[in-house]
């Protein structure tokens, strides 16, 4: 096309007017004008900008949240006056001595500064802090550096002087690592106990106590006072739950057993009981191979975890499961009644003005602002729906609400309602495409309109409510505003499914990978640790909405190739 | 509209008489009809009427077609064939705004007595549309729709009417090794062979074919015209067609409708070699429509 319009248009002319001298032809530039092709350019433009935008997201997103779990090297900084700092070295800034001056600080031109997370946040205060590179007068990467990753006031650096059990000195010098260790594999497996005890016995226990607080209850508002039975299941429940409690407590003294004495930074040893410590490691003198495995286990711990530290530290599981659970409890939801509203409204409705403006009405459904719904779904569905069953089944519970609280049921409705106009719109959009000779053919058969639906109309639209569906599924993944109001919490204490019947439990208030981006961000007390978390986090979230949508897809994809349209 | 409406239709008995009449006392005063009163009766129209809106489409349409025969409603374009075809298995109730007087009997039984299930009628008239219109599935799955919808059937049972079908359709030879296959990845002759198969699986007993070839190749149009000659012993057939050889050709009876009113129904040969009628005379030689 341009190779058309370059041979026609006398451009030639332009770069050598010589030649030919004024022929008194056309401008050179209003023929590659006219033909199209600087709008073709603009296109072309746009859709580069796009791409661009999209890929930068991502790059930006998984190199920031992949990269937070790479052991980095711990740096030993010399600086100016003596003092000795211990960290890593989290980023590099070059910042203006203006603005630099108020912090007391000397300098001209532009000052290099870097940023070196500390940690053992007790001790030092601040987790981070700046260093002006000029002050920096020696830095190396001693091997012998340790990392501890602690249960509580993040992590240690510093060197291991000594191993201590039950307060009598165990090993020291360079023997202490290997005995750091083989102790920390034993507290290790302690903790784990702890954690399966915790969740096998002591939360089964408490909630069948509650479970038969709220029988004994039930029975009081009946007018039966006869309550041995219960009073006997719960001392079975409360010797167990005894017996538990001691073992813990054996469990957790055998945990405290051991300790290691950390130099840190300032010169100081400071005595850390090994019950705190997660994990021990030495960054500087790990091969590649070490690291990828450090790595390998710090993402599993995040993906499998529970978050600790105010959601600063640990693991996203119940986030992960929350999300996931939520939006697959919306799209079985709405993919019915989206699907059956469209059917009605394309196939059975008398179409006329009503119908159309419902159909207008529908389609602005979506654009309703989504913290909307989630008021709508904290009146109705909540106070009103979720009021009104307890007072219907739950009156033993009261005045302590069951369903009559945010929770994980009013949040998948709440959104389904928030997504319909999605699947409405797109499965009518199926409806219309299927000819019309195609139904004639099925009545022709001896179908009636209710057998040619079910056979053949709606499998054949099937694809496009997939695209609904689809549509409907990365909306309502994404959604955090009105989930804050019917359900989601910083910190849920249960996972909406476990081994106490009914197994699963819809009224729980559950955890969600937009809203834990959100309280990480700008909720936690330490920004600035969090802020990796937060690129993970949202990676996270993005990876779940693309398997959701590949699995829709590919489902989708399968049956286009079963029910391809003439002509399409 | 009461006046128009299925309640003023004449009663069964009257009908029967003057069917008898038609055929015993006086047939040169049905000389329109005089070929069709001699053979079994398989759809009898008596004064029949439709209405779109406020546009009349059929006038006062009266004829029998008979069984176990090929019987051709010609005519220019617009000129009702459709319709009167889509009144017999009842299609035209899919379209709003349609008004109808006048009765239509199938084997005698009144088609829009209130006791009669259209989906019953409509297994019993079968239908091809103009354009080959397969369902978007499998070969196999395009011919068992219709079985499927009747009871439950063995799979082996519906395997062999599957068969049974293609083979009446003469389509079998080509399509016996990929079955599951896509039907739309069929040519269009064989799609509309294919759609053919799926009308007669159900065993209909008449089979309604609106412009079966018109969107087909000479060959195809020849298979199809063919299959029509092989099918007519065991089905009743009423072709539309705009091709008057055509008519000539695969049909026993021919029908000649203008403007919504049936100008004259007789023998084929008898339409096409001395039509009684100047207008019938007019069409084939081709001096209008």
């Amino acid at each position: 096309m341009r190779f058309l319009t370059r041979t026609n248009s006398p451009s030639g002319e332009r770069t050598n007017p010589g030649d030919r001298g004024s022929t008194g032809k056309s401008p050179p530039r209003q023929g590659w004008w006219s033909s199209g092709a600087p709008w073709i350019w603009l296109n072309a433009m746009a859709v580069g900008i796009g791409i661009a935008a999209v890929a930068g997201l991502l790059g930006l997103i998984a190199t920031r949240g992949l990269a937070h779990f790479w052991p980095a090297d711990v740096a030993v900084l010399q600086v100016d006056g003596g003092t000795t700092l211990i960290g890593e070295l989290v980023d590099i800034e070059f910042t203006d001595p203006a603005s630099f001056e108020q912090t007391g600080q000397p300098g001209s031109g532009q000052i290099e500064r870097w940023l070196l997370k500390t940690g053992n946040r007790r001790v030092n205060g601040p987790d981070f802090r700046w260093v002006p590179a000029a002050s920096v007068a020696d830095r190396s990467f001693p091997s012998d550096v340790a990392v501890f990753e602690r249960t509580e006031w993040g992590n240690a650096y510093g060197r291991i002087s000594a191993v201590y059990e039950n307060d009598a000195l165990v090993a020291t010098g360079p023997p202490a690592w290997d005995e750091l260790r083989s102790r920390l594999e034993r507290v290790t497996e302690l903790r784990d106990e702890i954690a399966a005890t915790q969740a096998r016995t002591i939360d089964t226990v408490n909630y069948g106590l509650e479970r038969l607080r709220l029988e004994k209850r039930r029975r009081v508002l009946r007018g039966v006072s006869e309550a041995s039975d219960i009073e006997e299941r719960e001392r079975v429940l409360i010797a167990t739950y005894e017996e538990a409690e001691t073992r813990l407590r054996a469990l957790s003294e055998a945990m405290r057993r051991d300790a290691v004495e950390i130099v840190i930074m300032d010169g100081r040893s400071i005595r850390q009981p090994l019950s705190d410590v997660m994990r021990v490691w030495r960054p500087n003198a790990m091969t590649v191979g070490g690291k990828l495995l450090h790595y390998v286990r710090s993402l599993a711990v995040f993906l499998t975890g529970d978050p600790r530290e105010a959601n600063t530290e640990g693991g996203i599981f119940p986030a992960i499961f929350g999300t996931v659970m939520m939006v697959l409890l919306m799209a079985v939801i709405v993919s019915p009644l989206g699907v059956m509203a469209a059917i009605y409204l394309r196939e059975y409705a008398r179409q006329g003005p009503l119908v159309r403006l419902l159909r207008i009405a529908v389609n602005n459904l979506a654009g309703v602002p989504s913290i909307v719904y989630g008021v709508f779904g904290l009146g109705f569905f909540v106070y009103l729906v979720g009021g009104t069953i307890d007072d219907l089944f739950f009156r033993e519970a009261q005045p302590a609400p069951t369903f009559g609280t945010p929770g994980l049921i009013w949040a998948s409705l709440t959104l389904a309602l928030l997504t319909m106009p999605v699947v409405i719109v797109s499965t009518e959009e199926g409806l219309t495409r299927i000819p019309r000779a195609i139904r004639e053919s099925s009545l022709a058969l001896g179908a009636t309109k209710a057998e040619t639906l079910f056979r053949l109309v709606l499998p054949v639209a099937s694809p496009s409510i997939l695209t609904g569906i689809i549509l409907a599924v990365a909306r309502a993944a994404g959604e955090v505003a009105p989930l804050m109001l019917v359900g989601v919490v910083k910190l849920a204490p249960a996972l909406p499914v476990d081994l106490n019947p009914p197994f699963i439990h819809l009224e729980r208030k559950f955890m969600h990978l937009g809203f834990h981006i959100y309280d990480v961000g700008f909720q936690s007390p330490n920004v600035e640790a969090a802020r990796p978390l937060v690129y993970a986090t949202a990676l996270l979230l993005i990876v779940i909405v693309i398997v959701l949508n590949l699995a829709a897809i590919m489902l989708r994809s399968r049956l286009e190739k079963r029910y391809r349209i003439a002509g399409t | 509209m009461p006046e128009r409406n299925r309640q003023s239709w004449s009663p069964c008995d009257d009908r029967v008489v003057e069917l008898v009449d038609a055929a015993g006392s006086a047939p040169e005063e049905h000389a329109r009809e005089r070929g069709a009163v001699r053979e079994d009766t398989c759809l009898d129209v008596r004064e029949l009427s439709v209405f779109y809106g406020d546009k009349q489409a059929l006038r006062d349409i009266s004829l029998t077609i008979p069984k176990n025969r090929v019987t051709a409603f010609i005519g220019p374009s617009g000129c009702g064939k459709s319709t009167l075809l889509r009144c017999f298995n009842r299609m035209n109730d899919l379209i709003d705004e349609v008004l109808m007087t006048g009765e239509i009997s199938l084997n005698g039984e009144n088609i829009h007595d209130p006791s009669v299930d259209v989906a019953q009628l409509r297994r019993l008239v079968g239908m091809v549309f103009q354009r080959p219109n397969p369902f978007p599935k499998s070969i196999y799955e395009n011919v068992a729709y219709g079985l499927r919808l009747q009871r439950r059937m063995a799979r082996s049972e519906i395997d062999d009417r599957v068969e049974w079908g293609l083979k009446s359709a003469a389509l079998w030879d080509e399509v016996s090794d990929r079955l599951k296959d896509s039907a739309l990845e069929l040519s269009s002759g064989q799609q509309q062979r294919l759609v053919i198969a799926r009308a007669i699986a159900v065993e209909p007993q008449v089979l309604l074919l609106d412009e079966p070839a018109s969107a087909l190749d000479p060959i195809s149009t020849l298979k199809i015209e063919e299959l029509i000659g092989r099918l007519k012993s065991d089905y009743t057939i009423v072709i539309v067609t705009h091709n008057m050889q055509q008519a000539a050709r695969v049909s026993d009876y021919t029908a000649f409708l203008y403007l919504g009113e049936m100008i004259e129904h007789d023998d084929t040969d008898a339409i096409f070699t001395n039509p009684s009628e100047q207008q019938t005379e007019d069409y084939i030689t081709g001096r209008y429509g």
